[in-house]
Protein backbone atom coordinates (compact mmCIF):
# COMPACT_ATOMS: atom_id res chain seq x y z
CA UNK A 1 0.00 0.00 0.00
CA UNK A 2 1.22 3.43 -1.09
CA UNK A 3 1.59 6.22 1.03
CA UNK A 4 -0.78 8.28 -0.08
CA UNK A 5 -3.62 5.96 0.02
CA UNK A 6 -2.96 5.27 3.89
CA UNK A 7 -3.04 8.96 4.44
CA UNK A 8 -6.78 8.76 2.81
CA UNK A 9 -7.54 5.12 4.91
CA UNK A 10 -6.57 7.13 7.90
CA UNK A 11 -8.80 10.33 7.46
CA UNK A 12 -11.95 7.77 6.12
CA UNK A 13 -11.29 6.18 9.53
CA UNK A 14 -10.80 9.54 11.70
CA UNK A 15 -14.02 11.18 9.60
CA UNK A 16 -15.64 8.40 10.59
CA UNK A 17 -14.73 7.97 14.59
CA UNK A 18 -15.99 11.81 14.60
CA UNK A 19 -19.61 10.88 13.32
CA UNK A 20 -19.83 8.05 14.97
CA UNK A 21 -18.56 9.65 18.15
CA UNK A 22 -21.30 13.03 17.41
CA UNK A 23 -23.86 10.37 17.11
CA UNK A 24 -23.00 8.46 20.43
CA UNK A 25 -22.94 12.63 22.01
CA UNK A 26 -26.68 13.02 20.54
CA UNK A 27 -27.78 10.22 21.58
CA UNK A 28 -26.51 10.82 25.34
CA UNK A 29 -27.91 14.34 25.34
CA UNK A 30 -30.86 14.15 23.47
CA UNK A 31 -32.38 10.81 22.85
CA UNK A 32 -32.06 8.96 26.40
CA UNK A 33 -34.58 9.90 28.93
CA UNK A 34 -33.27 11.98 32.24
CA UNK A 35 -32.99 10.24 35.38
CA UNK A 36 -35.88 10.13 37.03
CA UNK A 37 -33.82 11.25 40.90
CA UNK A 38 -31.10 13.19 39.04
CA UNK A 39 -32.43 14.77 36.31
CA UNK A 40 -30.16 15.55 33.37
CA UNK A 41 -26.68 16.00 35.42
CA UNK A 42 -26.94 11.90 35.07
CA UNK A 43 -25.84 12.55 31.58
CA UNK A 44 -22.10 12.76 32.87
CA UNK A 45 -22.73 9.27 33.06
CA UNK A 46 -22.40 8.63 29.18
CA UNK A 47 -18.49 10.28 29.14
CA UNK A 48 -17.43 9.32 32.96
CA UNK A 49 -18.14 6.08 32.52
CA UNK A 50 -16.35 5.18 29.10
CA UNK A 51 -13.62 7.84 30.23
CA UNK A 52 -12.47 6.05 33.19
CA UNK A 53 -13.32 2.20 31.40
CA UNK A 54 -10.73 3.49 28.78
CA UNK A 55 -8.00 4.88 31.81
CA UNK A 56 -8.65 1.23 33.22
CA UNK A 57 -8.16 -0.42 29.55
CA UNK A 58 -5.00 2.13 29.00
CA UNK A 59 -3.36 0.91 32.37
CA UNK A 60 -3.91 -2.82 31.77
CA UNK A 61 -1.98 -2.12 28.27
CA UNK A 62 0.79 -0.33 29.97
CA UNK A 63 1.15 -3.50 32.43
CA UNK A 64 1.46 -5.41 29.68
CA UNK A 65 3.42 -3.53 27.55
CA UNK A 66 6.02 -3.40 30.46
CA UNK A 67 6.19 -7.07 31.37
CA UNK A 68 6.82 -8.07 27.88
CA UNK A 69 9.14 -5.48 27.36
CA UNK A 70 11.19 -7.01 30.44
CA UNK A 71 11.05 -10.41 28.95
CA UNK A 72 12.10 -9.39 25.29
CA UNK A 73 13.67 -5.86 24.71
CA UNK A 74 11.60 -3.84 21.40
CA UNK A 75 11.20 -0.68 20.88
CA UNK A 76 7.53 -1.16 19.83
CA UNK A 77 6.53 -2.22 23.50
CA UNK A 78 8.43 0.57 25.09
CA UNK A 79 6.78 2.96 22.58
CA UNK A 80 3.01 1.23 23.07
CA UNK A 81 3.59 1.68 26.94
CA UNK A 82 4.74 5.42 27.18
CA UNK A 83 1.38 6.26 24.80
CA UNK A 84 -0.81 4.09 26.92
CA UNK A 85 0.44 5.60 30.20
CA UNK A 86 0.24 9.60 28.84
CA UNK A 87 -3.64 8.08 27.46
CA UNK A 88 -4.38 6.74 30.86
CA UNK A 89 -3.77 9.94 32.95
CA UNK A 90 -5.56 12.17 30.43
CA UNK A 91 -8.65 10.00 29.93
CA UNK A 92 -8.51 9.40 34.00
CA UNK A 93 -7.96 12.88 34.90
CA UNK A 94 -10.69 13.75 32.54
CA UNK A 95 -13.28 11.32 33.87
CA UNK A 96 -12.28 12.20 37.22
CA UNK A 97 -13.35 15.40 36.57
CA UNK A 98 -16.20 14.70 35.48
CA UNK A 99 -16.93 12.34 38.38
CA UNK A 100 -16.62 15.09 40.19
CA UNK A 101 -18.93 17.78 38.54
CA UNK A 102 -21.76 15.15 38.88
CA UNK A 103 -21.17 14.28 42.53
CA UNK A 104 -21.19 17.85 43.81
CA UNK A 105 -25.29 18.11 42.94
CA UNK A 106 -25.66 14.28 43.42
CA UNK A 107 -23.48 13.23 46.74
CA UNK A 108 -23.09 17.27 48.00
CA UNK A 109 -18.99 17.33 47.70
CA UNK A 110 -16.87 17.41 44.59
CA UNK A 111 -14.61 14.67 46.20
CA UNK A 112 -14.77 12.43 48.58
CA UNK A 113 -12.07 10.16 50.57
CA UNK A 114 -13.72 7.17 49.16
CA UNK A 115 -12.06 3.92 48.25
CA UNK A 116 -12.77 3.73 44.52
CA UNK A 117 -12.03 7.91 44.26
CA UNK A 118 -8.96 7.46 46.45
CA UNK A 119 -7.55 4.43 44.52
CA UNK A 120 -8.01 6.32 41.28
CA UNK A 121 -6.56 9.38 42.48
CA UNK A 122 -3.25 7.31 43.66
CA UNK A 123 -2.89 5.83 39.70
CA UNK A 124 -3.02 9.32 38.56
CA UNK A 125 -0.47 10.72 40.91
CA UNK A 126 1.75 7.66 40.17
CA UNK A 127 1.02 7.66 36.63
CA UNK A 128 2.08 11.56 36.24
CA UNK A 129 5.66 10.55 38.01
CA UNK A 130 5.97 7.39 35.75
CA UNK A 131 5.71 10.59 33.08
CA UNK A 132 8.74 12.91 35.42
CA UNK A 133 10.82 9.63 35.11
CA UNK A 134 10.47 9.22 31.19
CA UNK A 135 11.62 12.68 30.73
CA UNK A 136 14.50 12.80 33.85
CA UNK A 137 16.38 9.54 32.02
CA UNK A 138 18.56 10.12 28.57
CA UNK A 139 19.57 6.58 28.04
CA UNK A 140 17.16 5.52 25.82
CA UNK A 141 17.51 1.78 26.97
CA UNK A 142 17.49 2.82 30.97
CA UNK A 143 14.56 4.77 30.17
CA UNK A 144 12.50 1.80 28.80
CA UNK A 145 13.45 -0.85 31.53
CA UNK A 146 13.25 1.59 34.97
CA UNK A 147 10.03 2.60 32.94
CA UNK A 148 8.57 -0.54 32.76
CA UNK A 149 9.66 -1.58 36.58
CA UNK A 150 8.06 1.28 37.59
CA UNK A 151 4.75 0.73 35.55
CA UNK A 152 4.96 -2.83 36.76
CA UNK A 153 4.57 -0.88 40.50
CA UNK A 154 1.78 1.57 39.56
CA UNK A 155 -0.72 -0.92 37.71
CA UNK A 156 -1.05 -3.03 41.01
CA UNK A 157 -3.24 -0.30 41.31
CA UNK A 158 -5.64 -0.92 38.36
CA UNK A 159 -7.34 -4.50 39.78
CA UNK A 160 -7.73 -2.33 43.27
CA UNK A 161 -10.11 0.25 40.95
CA UNK A 162 -12.15 -2.11 39.33
CA UNK A 163 -12.71 -4.07 42.74
CA UNK A 164 -12.50 -1.50 45.40
CA UNK A 165 -16.75 -0.78 44.78
CA UNK A 166 -17.32 -4.21 45.84
CA UNK A 167 -15.06 -4.97 48.28
CA UNK A 168 -15.34 -1.91 50.05
CA UNK A 169 -18.95 -0.98 49.09
CA UNK A 170 -18.31 2.85 49.79
CA UNK A 171 -19.87 6.14 48.36
CA UNK A 172 -19.16 5.44 44.79
CA UNK A 173 -21.93 2.87 43.53
CA UNK A 174 -20.91 -0.70 41.86
CA UNK A 175 -20.63 -1.25 38.48
CA UNK A 176 -24.27 -1.33 36.25
CA UNK A 177 -25.23 -4.29 34.08
CA UNK A 178 -27.52 -4.13 31.48
CA UNK A 179 -30.40 -6.01 33.43
CA UNK A 180 -30.50 -3.26 36.35
CA UNK A 181 -30.56 0.09 33.88
CA UNK A 182 -33.34 1.36 31.67
CA UNK A 183 -33.00 0.15 27.72
CA UNK A 184 -32.62 3.26 26.73
CA UNK A 185 -30.04 4.54 28.75
CA UNK A 186 -28.16 1.27 27.96
CA UNK A 187 -28.49 2.02 24.33
CA UNK A 188 -26.92 5.45 24.82
CA UNK A 189 -24.28 4.07 27.31
CA UNK A 190 -23.07 1.15 24.41
CA UNK A 191 -23.22 3.91 21.77
CA UNK A 192 -20.57 6.10 24.31
CA UNK A 193 -18.19 3.23 25.17
CA UNK A 194 -17.94 1.95 21.47
CA UNK A 195 -17.28 6.30 20.54
CA UNK A 196 -14.78 6.61 23.98
CA UNK A 197 -12.58 3.37 22.50
CA UNK A 198 -12.62 4.01 19.16
CA UNK A 199 -11.51 7.34 19.99
CA UNK A 200 -9.01 5.94 22.14
CA UNK A 201 -7.61 3.51 19.25
CA UNK A 202 -7.27 6.70 17.27
CA UNK A 203 -5.46 8.50 20.37
CA UNK A 204 -3.12 5.43 21.32
CA UNK A 205 -1.86 4.83 17.48
CA UNK A 206 -1.27 8.14 16.80
CA UNK A 207 0.81 8.81 20.29
CA UNK A 208 2.63 5.39 19.56
CA UNK A 209 4.08 6.06 16.32
CA UNK A 210 5.07 9.76 17.73
CA UNK A 211 6.38 7.74 20.39
CA UNK A 212 8.11 5.34 18.52
CA UNK A 213 9.28 8.18 15.48
CA UNK A 214 11.24 10.03 18.54
CA UNK A 215 12.68 6.76 19.74
CA UNK A 216 13.83 5.74 16.65
CA UNK A 217 15.79 9.47 16.25
CA UNK A 218 17.05 8.43 19.57
CA UNK A 219 19.00 6.19 18.77
CA UNK A 220 19.86 6.31 15.46
CA UNK A 221 20.89 10.34 15.63
CA UNK A 222 21.51 10.75 19.79
CA UNK A 223 22.79 14.41 19.12
CA UNK A 224 19.63 15.45 18.17
CA UNK A 225 17.64 13.91 21.05
CA UNK A 226 15.74 16.12 23.54
CA UNK A 227 18.44 16.83 25.84
CA UNK A 228 21.36 17.45 23.15
CA UNK A 229 21.78 20.74 24.31
CA UNK A 230 22.20 19.50 28.17
CA UNK A 231 24.81 17.20 27.46
CA UNK A 232 26.65 19.40 25.45
CA UNK A 233 26.85 21.83 28.48
CA UNK A 234 27.93 19.22 31.12
CA UNK B 1 34.12 -22.60 44.44
CA UNK B 2 30.49 -22.71 45.01
CA UNK B 3 28.54 -19.18 44.94
CA UNK B 4 27.20 -18.39 48.58
CA UNK B 5 23.22 -19.00 48.49
CA UNK B 6 20.89 -15.96 48.75
CA UNK B 7 20.76 -15.86 52.24
CA UNK B 8 23.98 -15.91 53.33
CA UNK B 9 24.76 -12.90 50.50
CA UNK B 10 21.97 -11.15 51.86
CA UNK B 11 23.18 -11.45 55.58
CA UNK B 12 26.56 -10.43 54.45
CA UNK B 13 25.87 -7.41 52.66
CA UNK B 14 23.07 -6.45 55.04
CA UNK B 15 25.97 -6.30 57.94
CA UNK B 16 28.52 -4.39 55.47
CA UNK B 17 25.25 -2.06 55.02
CA UNK B 18 24.80 -1.31 58.56
CA UNK B 19 28.97 -1.49 59.18
CA UNK B 20 29.43 1.52 56.80
CA UNK B 21 26.38 3.21 58.52
CA UNK B 22 27.61 2.76 61.60
CA UNK B 23 31.57 3.97 60.60
CA UNK B 24 30.22 6.98 59.99
CA UNK B 25 27.25 7.76 61.84
CA UNK B 26 26.46 10.65 59.93
CA UNK B 27 23.36 9.79 58.05
CA UNK B 28 21.11 9.02 60.99
CA UNK B 29 22.23 11.42 62.64
CA UNK B 30 21.45 13.98 60.00
CA UNK B 31 18.09 11.84 60.03
CA UNK B 32 17.04 12.13 64.04
CA UNK B 33 17.45 16.11 63.50
CA UNK B 34 15.60 16.16 60.16
CA UNK B 35 12.79 14.07 62.03
CA UNK B 36 12.67 15.96 65.03
CA UNK B 37 12.62 19.38 63.12
CA UNK B 38 9.35 18.24 61.37
CA UNK B 39 7.45 17.03 63.89
CA UNK B 40 8.00 20.48 65.75
CA UNK B 41 7.64 21.81 62.32
CA UNK B 42 3.93 20.34 62.88
CA UNK B 43 3.65 21.19 65.58
CA UNK B 44 4.25 25.20 65.09
CA UNK B 45 2.34 24.85 61.72
CA UNK B 46 -0.98 23.93 63.72
CA UNK B 47 -0.98 26.00 66.64
CA UNK B 48 -0.87 25.26 70.22
CA UNK B 49 -4.23 22.95 70.32
CA UNK B 50 -3.33 20.12 72.32
CA UNK B 51 -6.49 17.90 71.88
CA UNK B 52 -5.68 18.15 67.91
CA UNK B 53 -1.72 17.89 67.57
CA UNK B 54 -3.25 14.55 70.03
CA UNK B 55 -5.38 13.15 68.01
CA UNK B 56 -2.99 13.77 64.88
CA UNK B 57 -0.16 12.40 66.65
CA UNK B 58 0.08 8.92 64.48
CA UNK B 59 0.00 10.67 61.21
CA UNK B 60 2.98 13.29 62.26
CA UNK B 61 4.43 10.02 63.09
CA UNK B 62 4.56 8.10 59.60
CA UNK B 63 4.88 11.77 57.82
CA UNK B 64 8.27 12.16 59.70
CA UNK B 65 9.58 9.17 59.16
CA UNK B 66 8.42 9.46 55.25
CA UNK B 67 9.80 12.58 54.82
CA UNK B 68 12.98 11.07 56.46
CA UNK B 69 13.09 8.34 54.59
CA UNK B 70 13.44 10.16 50.92
CA UNK B 71 17.03 11.17 52.46
CA UNK B 72 17.90 8.12 53.78
CA UNK B 73 17.23 6.25 50.63
CA UNK B 74 19.16 8.92 48.47
CA UNK B 75 22.11 8.46 50.59
CA UNK B 76 22.05 4.86 50.92
CA UNK B 77 22.49 5.23 46.95
CA UNK B 78 24.96 7.67 46.99
CA UNK B 79 27.19 5.19 49.12
CA UNK B 80 27.19 2.86 46.77
CA UNK B 81 27.77 5.47 43.64
CA UNK B 82 30.66 6.56 44.52
CA UNK B 83 33.65 4.84 43.91
CA UNK B 84 31.42 2.78 41.89
CA UNK B 85 31.00 0.23 44.62
CA UNK B 86 27.63 -1.14 43.19
CA UNK B 87 29.23 -1.95 39.62
CA UNK B 88 31.99 -4.07 41.95
CA UNK B 89 29.36 -5.63 44.11
CA UNK B 90 27.49 -6.82 40.82
CA UNK B 91 31.41 -8.32 39.46
CA UNK B 92 31.92 -10.19 42.67
CA UNK B 93 29.51 -11.40 41.26
CA UNK B 94 26.26 -11.34 43.77
CA UNK B 95 22.84 -11.87 43.30
CA UNK B 96 21.24 -8.65 42.70
CA UNK B 97 18.31 -10.09 44.40
CA UNK B 98 20.75 -9.77 47.75
CA UNK B 99 21.49 -6.81 46.95
CA UNK B 100 17.88 -5.45 47.14
CA UNK B 101 17.16 -7.48 50.27
CA UNK B 102 19.90 -6.24 52.06
CA UNK B 103 19.88 -2.88 51.02
CA UNK B 104 15.92 -2.81 51.47
CA UNK B 105 16.58 -4.64 54.96
CA UNK B 106 19.53 -2.32 56.08
CA UNK B 107 17.07 1.14 55.01
CA UNK B 108 13.65 -0.45 57.56
CA UNK B 109 16.59 -0.90 60.11
CA UNK B 110 17.36 2.48 60.04
CA UNK B 111 13.79 3.91 59.39
CA UNK B 112 12.52 1.34 62.74
CA UNK B 113 15.53 2.89 64.64
CA UNK B 114 14.50 6.62 63.86
CA UNK B 115 10.80 5.53 64.69
CA UNK B 116 11.92 4.13 67.86
CA UNK B 117 13.82 7.58 68.92
CA UNK B 118 10.34 9.29 67.86
CA UNK B 119 7.60 8.23 69.78
CA UNK B 120 9.07 9.18 73.35
CA UNK B 121 9.32 12.35 71.50
CA UNK B 122 5.63 12.29 70.70
CA UNK B 123 5.22 11.38 74.13
CA UNK B 124 6.79 14.51 75.71
CA UNK B 125 6.54 16.69 72.87
CA UNK B 126 2.59 15.82 72.18
CA UNK B 127 1.37 14.43 75.68
CA UNK B 128 0.11 11.39 73.72
CA UNK B 129 -0.47 7.91 75.71
CA UNK B 130 0.61 4.48 74.46
CA UNK B 131 -3.19 2.76 75.09
CA UNK B 132 -2.28 -0.50 73.47
CA UNK B 133 0.28 -2.49 74.70
CA UNK B 134 3.77 -1.42 73.24
CA UNK B 135 4.83 -4.76 70.83
CA UNK B 136 1.69 -4.12 68.95
CA UNK B 137 2.96 -0.87 68.16
CA UNK B 138 6.47 -1.59 67.61
CA UNK B 139 5.09 -4.30 65.16
CA UNK B 140 3.54 -1.75 63.76
CA UNK B 141 6.48 0.30 63.32
CA UNK B 142 8.43 -2.78 61.61
CA UNK B 143 6.22 -3.26 58.92
CA UNK B 144 5.20 0.01 58.45
CA UNK B 145 8.98 0.78 57.61
CA UNK B 146 9.64 -2.33 55.87
CA UNK B 147 6.58 -1.14 53.67
CA UNK B 148 8.42 2.16 53.02
CA UNK B 149 11.77 0.50 52.12
CA UNK B 150 11.26 -2.23 49.76
CA UNK B 151 9.61 0.53 46.80
CA UNK B 152 11.97 3.10 48.41
CA UNK B 153 14.95 0.56 47.42
CA UNK B 154 13.69 -0.27 44.26
CA UNK B 155 12.82 3.54 43.39
CA UNK B 156 15.98 4.77 44.92
CA UNK B 157 18.37 2.66 42.60
CA UNK B 158 16.63 3.91 39.69
CA UNK B 159 16.55 7.64 40.72
CA UNK B 160 20.20 7.59 41.81
CA UNK B 161 21.29 7.29 38.18
CA UNK B 162 18.75 9.59 36.68
CA UNK B 163 18.40 13.45 36.44
CA UNK B 164 16.91 15.53 38.73
CA UNK B 165 17.23 12.47 41.80
CA UNK B 166 16.01 14.05 44.91
CA UNK B 167 12.83 15.07 42.54
CA UNK B 168 12.23 12.19 40.77
CA UNK B 169 12.40 9.88 44.14
CA UNK B 170 9.30 11.38 46.48
CA UNK B 171 7.30 11.89 42.92
CA UNK B 172 7.73 8.30 42.18
CA UNK B 173 7.62 6.74 46.00
CA UNK B 174 4.84 8.47 47.52
CA UNK B 175 1.82 7.66 45.33
CA UNK B 176 2.91 4.72 46.04
CA UNK B 177 3.30 4.24 49.27
CA UNK B 178 -0.28 6.18 50.18
CA UNK B 179 -2.14 2.88 51.23
CA UNK B 180 0.93 1.86 53.99
CA UNK B 181 0.96 5.45 54.98
CA UNK B 182 -2.78 5.16 55.92
CA UNK B 183 -2.66 2.02 57.12
CA UNK B 184 0.38 2.55 59.42
CA UNK B 185 -0.97 6.11 60.45
CA UNK B 186 -4.32 4.66 61.61
CA UNK B 187 -2.85 2.39 62.89
CA UNK B 188 -0.83 4.42 65.12
CA UNK B 189 -3.46 6.66 66.06
CA UNK B 190 -5.53 3.50 66.94
CA UNK B 191 -2.58 2.31 69.59
CA UNK B 192 -2.85 5.94 71.06
CA UNK B 193 -5.61 6.54 71.44
CA UNK B 194 -7.64 3.29 72.36
CA UNK B 195 -9.17 0.85 69.80
CA UNK B 196 -12.66 0.19 71.03
CA UNK B 197 -14.01 -1.73 67.57
CA UNK B 198 -10.63 -3.56 67.39
CA UNK B 199 -9.66 -2.50 63.99
CA UNK B 200 -6.35 -2.37 64.67
CA UNK B 201 -5.83 -6.05 63.54
CA UNK B 202 -7.21 -4.95 59.66
CA UNK B 203 -4.81 -1.64 59.41
CA UNK B 204 -1.76 -4.19 60.30
CA UNK B 205 -3.10 -6.96 57.81
CA UNK B 206 -3.56 -4.57 55.07
CA UNK B 207 0.17 -3.72 56.04
CA UNK B 208 1.49 -6.74 55.68
CA UNK B 209 -0.45 -7.48 52.29
CA UNK B 210 1.57 -5.11 51.14
CA UNK B 211 4.61 -5.50 52.29
CA UNK B 212 4.82 -9.26 51.11
CA UNK B 213 3.48 -7.92 47.61
CA UNK B 214 6.16 -4.91 47.30
CA UNK B 215 9.10 -7.26 48.77
CA UNK B 216 8.14 -9.73 45.83
CA UNK B 217 7.60 -7.52 43.53
CA UNK B 218 11.30 -5.54 44.48
CA UNK B 219 13.44 -9.05 44.79
CA UNK B 220 11.54 -10.23 41.13
CA UNK B 221 12.37 -6.25 39.49
CA UNK B 222 15.75 -5.05 41.23
CA UNK B 223 17.72 -7.16 39.04
CA UNK B 224 16.31 -5.54 35.92
CA UNK B 225 17.07 -2.23 37.78
CA UNK B 226 20.47 -2.55 38.21
CA UNK B 227 22.11 -4.31 35.13
CA UNK B 228 23.95 -2.26 32.74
Amino acid sequence: MDARMRRGLEIVAVLAVACIFGYAAWVGLAVAPPDREMGDVQRIMYAHVPMVQMMLLAGTILFVCSVLYLFRASWKTDALAEASAELALVFGAIGTTLGAIWGRPTWGVFWAWDPRLTTVAILLVALAGYMALRRFVDDPERRAVWAAVTAIVIAVDVPIIYFSVKWWKSLHQVQSNPRTVDPQMVHALRWNITAFFLLFIVFLVARYRIALAARMREITVPEAGPHAREAVAS
Amino acid sequence: MRRPGLLASTWVLFRKDLLVEWRSRSRINALVFFSLATLLLFSFALGPDTALLRRNAGGYLWLALLLSSVLALGESFRVERENAALEGLRLIPVDARAIFLSKGLANAVLLVALGVLLVPVLVALLDVHLVLPWPRLFGLTVLGCLAIAAPGTLYGAIASHARARDVLLPLLLFPVLIPALVAAAKGTALAFEGDPMEQFHSWVSLLASFDILYWGLGVVLFPRVIEE
